[in-house]
């Protein structure tokens, strides 16, 4: 055994770790199935490995093989493809899809949670080198704890007011609040909206989030969460029973009606305000102002 | 270009708004407009859209 040995284990198994704590199923049920799991936790591994390893080679002046960390830079790209991939196909046979939007986030964030797992196993390698393995436990906690925080993104609730409102028919024309939500022709149709919607507004708390909310597939990926935590009352051949959000063009507040199975106001704001912000749909046309104002 | 939107059925009980170019359904009174109706959307797949009260179109989003 090299004096590198423990710190190398170390690493991998600190590396491996926080990826299985990054890996954990929540309410958006997704990754539920063993072999997707074992799919990231295979590459955690790698990617705790290629972490790790680099210390070694840079302290036994081996800069050749930190050339293998650009290699594995491609790999984890693929990953994010291979994920992209797989959920889009998944989406077909969603009764509330997710959209492309909140897939790519979805996508992003695997590939993502591979370069924290380098980071990690980087530093525990480092700290143990350096001190003993009580440094590498400090350089592990700090690097969770930094991994943590960047792996969890804004919140809805952050950036919008969410209210209830029952949904109302004037004539055939759906509203929440005063949104034109859609047109449902049929009585009977109408009655089922009316006994199992549900319909929420969302008022930005400023500019910035006005836009942000705009987004096409932000607002899908707000259906998405909803319909999934509450159920939805649809299936396939009642294409009438759609959740929807629509946006009032005059203050940009948006109509949200869902169809859930379990009517709890409370939790449907929970679960709405819990809803990740998409990168991809975040806006900030305020921002440049400011910093113009800064100059 | 891709159309994403398209009338598969009109249903009237007045034949004198009868659209060109779609299928038409005839019917008699508001009752048996809504029965067609319905029927129609489960068998399109599209969604009933009122028009008038006395016009309904099928239409697939």
């Amino acid at each position: 055994m090299s004096e590198y040995t423990y710190p190398i284990f170390f690493g991998v198994i600190v590396g491996t770790a926080t990826r299985i704590y990054m890996l954990r199923t929540d309410y958006r049920q997704y990754p539920t199935y063993l072999h997707g799991k074992i799919i990231h936790v295979a590459l955690g591994f790698i990617a705790a490995g290629l972490g790790t390893v680099a210390i070694p080679s840079i302290l036994e002046e081996e800069f050749t093989a930190i050339t293998f960390l650009t290699l594995a830079a491609s790999q984890f790209r693929d990953v994010r493809n291979m994920e992209r991939n797989t959920l889009n196909e998944l989406d077909n046979y969603e009764l509330v899809p997710r959209g492309k939007t909140y897939i790519e986030g979805i996508a992003i964030a695997f590939e993502s949670r591979n370069y924290l797992v380098i980071f990690t196993s980087f530093l525990c390698t480092l700290g143990y080198l350096l001190f003993n393995i009580w440094g590498g436990l400090i350089a592990a906690v700090i690097a969770i704890f930094i991994s943590t925080k960047l792996m969890s993104g804004g919140r809805l609730g952050d950036i919008v007011e969410v209210e209830y409102f029952e949904p109302r028919f004037d004539g055939p024309g759906l509203y929440v609040d005063n949104i034109y939500i859609m047109n449902i022709g049929l009585a009977e149709r109408q009655k089922e909206v009316l006994r199992y919607g549900m319909g929420f507004i969302l008022k930005p708390k400023n500019f910035d989030s006005r836009a942000t909310i705009a987004n096409l597939g932000q607002r899908q990926a707000i259906l998405h969460d909803v319909s999934n935590a509450l159920g939805v009352y649809r299936d396939s051949g009642t294409p009438a029973l759609v959740p929807l959000a629509k946006r009032d063009l005059d203050d940009g507040r948006v109509g949200v009606f869902i169809l859930p199975q379990e009517n709890d106001i409370e939790k449907a704001i929970k679960i709405i305000k819990k809803v990740p912000t998409l990168e991809n749909a975040i806006r900030m046309p305020k921002e440049r102002e400011k910093k113009l104002e800064e100059r | 270009m891709d159309i994403e939107k398209f009338i598969l059925a009109a249903i009237t009980t007045n034949p004198k708004k009868v659209p060109c170019g779609v299928a038409v359904f005839h019917c008699d009174n508001k009752e048996e407009m809504e029965k067609i109706t319905t029927n129609l959307e489960a068998i399109l797949d599209g969604i009933a859209h009122s028009l008038t009260d006395e016009l309904y179109v099928i239409v697939k989003h």
